[in-house]
């Protein structure tokens, strides 16, 4: 018999990953670009690689975010400075699964699915792919030390601006 | 072929004023399009298709594109490298499938046949047939049946393939200023592979194309590049055609006081917000001065590459057209084989500035994609392009178009047009 499944591991449990995620995707939805580094601990590392690079061990990543000060500065970027066609994005999580456990993080994948629709345009499939995660508890809520978020699409559709 | 059937392929006539118009139909037509690829891409020019890096061990390959044609860069058992047709020669099926990789031959998955890394047919499955029925005819000749081979060139980790005999020896067709500055990049140490990032953007290529010959447009439409002092219209700049507006490249000097300084011309830019700050430096800035020069620049390799540098962020742009209305934008980002930990990190943290999430590159892929069905709307409209005279020369300013009209003086000669 193989190991039961666990819906918890330590005090973080999946339904807890769960709100987590839903939480992390309302934010970007509803671009509150300036809410966005909180979901993320000091030394995070969050990036947006494609699958090509990430399975050929390639370390090139189209958002690469060494601590929570390049997120930060990320935003500022898109909020004051970038130019960019208004959009309405929607994420979709599914999968949520607790995938380890070490040194109080846990290890946790889902897949997302994001939906774009501009202006005289029919939505379309933004991205989609998986997150890569190890999440630790802070101050009583749950933050990213890492988030990976590996796409599938061969080509990014036209820019990336909004985080995945 | 002869430029009298070329210059026949359409009846399309460019205006009057010559190169400071240019006509909105050389991004929509498929004649246009088509005559393009067999003129540029299929015709006389090198093509760059990739790094070194990218095939770094005797028996591997990557896929790459000569205009829309996929071909494979392969290195063979003794570390020679070829450029083939990523077509089986004998039904025409995509041969290899996978991305990158390690092979000692190439085998079509329709009907096995079977092809050593130089492009030549070595075996196919049932040659006598079964039981004395079927197979191929018994003059049938494998050495006449291999793949399409191109004609390739290495310039230190760059490799370049070209389908024409009579153009010049690379070395030649690039000229000593774009060799400099592309050995100052590839030629000097071995090259480490760091990864891709590849876009689709819905416009034709030459609007990409220009846009990168637009130092016009730079520091207006990516305030980025301003508000840090990487790039300022007062700064040192000078716009360079060459080999009659086939290839460019653009230079200045990289000044830290640059953005303290505050002038008449940073005053005129609506988007500079001089109180904004990166927290992480490191993205911003040359941390570790590898060229020893100080040069920010930026060239164009006709009709494939552009490279601009940022500090220590090193990345071919590979345009791929797509069809007429369509281009992949491959951006290749290396160091070099004995980069050391911090190099490493700046490459990949610098690495944000630029690609399809790049600070001071995703507006012109949203510009771009937009301007499309604009063009294609009105195709008899025709742009302007006075920015700096109506001349085609060397100038040292950012508020030129010099470096369009001479592409576009360029490429009515090669088009007939
Ligand atoms: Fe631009």
């Amino acid at each position: 018999m193989t190991a039961p499944v666990r819906d918890e591991v330590g005090r973080i449990t999946r339904g807890e990953l769960r709100d987590l995620f839903d939480d992390y995707a309302a934010c970007l939805d509803a671009e509150a670009l300036r809410e966005f580094p909180a979901f993320f601990t000091e030394d995070a590392k969050y990036q947006v690689i494609s699958r090509e690079n990430h399975d050929d061990g390639l370390e090139h990543a189209s958002i690469f975010c060494l601590g929570r000060a390049m997120i930060e500065d990320r935003v500022t970027a898109t909020v004051e400075a970038a130019l960019y066609q208004p959009r309405s994005l929607r994420h979709f999580v599914s999968g949520v699964r607790i995938t380890g456990e070490e040194n109080g993080e846990v290890r946790a994948e889902a897949n997302f699915l994001i939906i774009e629709s501009l202006v005289e345009r029919e939505p379309r499939i933004l991205m989609v792919g998986r997150y890569l995660d190890r999440v630790v508890r802070e101050d009583g809520s749950l933050k990213f030390r890492e988030r990976t978020c590996v796409f599938d699409n061969y080509r990014i559709r036209t820019t990336l601006v909004i985080p995945v | 072929m002869s430029d009298t059937t070329l210059r026949n392929a359409t009846d399309r006539v460019w205006p009057e004023d010559g190169v400071t118009r240019v006509p909105a139909w050389i991004y929509s037509d498929p004649e246009i399009y088509a005559k393009e690829l067999k003129v540029f891409h299929y015709g006389k020019t090198w093509n760059f298709v990739g790094l070194d890096c990218e095939v770094p061990e005797p028996n591997s390959f990557k896929r790459s594109w000569v205009g829309e044609r996929p071909v494979i860069i392969t290195r063979d058992a003794e570390g020679e490298i070829h450029v083939v047709e990523n077509r089986c020669a004998h039904r025409g099926s995509l041969l290899c499938w996978k991305n990158r990789g390690q092979a000692k031959d190439i085998t079509c998955p329709y009907h096995h046949w079977t092809y050593n890394l130089s492009g030549d047919l070595m075996g196919l499955p049932f040659l006598r047939g079964v039981q004395g029925k079927g197979g191929m005819p018994r003059d049938f000749d494998k050495s006449k049946n291999g793949l399409t081979k191109l004609r390739v060139a290495v310039r230190g980790g760059s490799i370049w393939a070209t389908y024409s005999d009579e153009v010049a020896p690379l070395e030649e067709y690039l000229g000593p200023e774009i060799l400099m500055r592309l050995d100052r990049l590839v030629s000097r140490r071995p090259l480490r592979l760091l990864g891709y990032s590849r876009q689709i953007v819905e416009s034709n290529w030459k609007l990409y194309w220009e846009n990168s010959r637009d130092p016009y447009h730079a520091t207006l439409m990516h305030p980025f590049l301003s508000t840090f002092g990487i790039l300022r219209t007062d700064g040192d700049y000078h716009s360079v055609p060459l080999q009659e507006g086939r290839h460019e490249y653009t230079y200045s000097q990289y000044d830290p006081e640059l953005k303290n300084k505050t002038s008449e011309a940073s005053k005129q830019i609506k988007s500079i917000h001089s109180d904004l700050e990166v927290k992480d430096k490191e993205v911003v800035s040359s941390v570790v001065d590898e060229f020893k020069d100080g040069m920010m620049g930026a060239f164009q390799v006709f009709p494939t590459i552009l490279v601009q540098q940022y500090f220590n962020c090193l990345v071919v742009r590979h345009v791929i057209p797509k069809g007429v209305g369509a281009h992949e934008l491959s951006w290749t980002y290396f160091g070099y084989a004995d980069d050391d930990e911090t190099i490493n990190r700046l490459r990949l943290k610098q690495s944000n500035l630029v690609g399809p999430a790049g600070f001071v590159s995703l507006e012109d892929s949203e510009v771009l994609s937009l301007m499309q069905p604009v063009v294609e709307s009105c195709p008899d409209s025709v742009q302007v392009l006075e920015m700096g005279g109506h001349g085609t020369e060397a100038q040292s300013t950012m508020m030129t178009e010099t470096l369009i009209r001479a592409f576009y003086d360029f490429y009515r000669r090669e088009m007939g047009l």
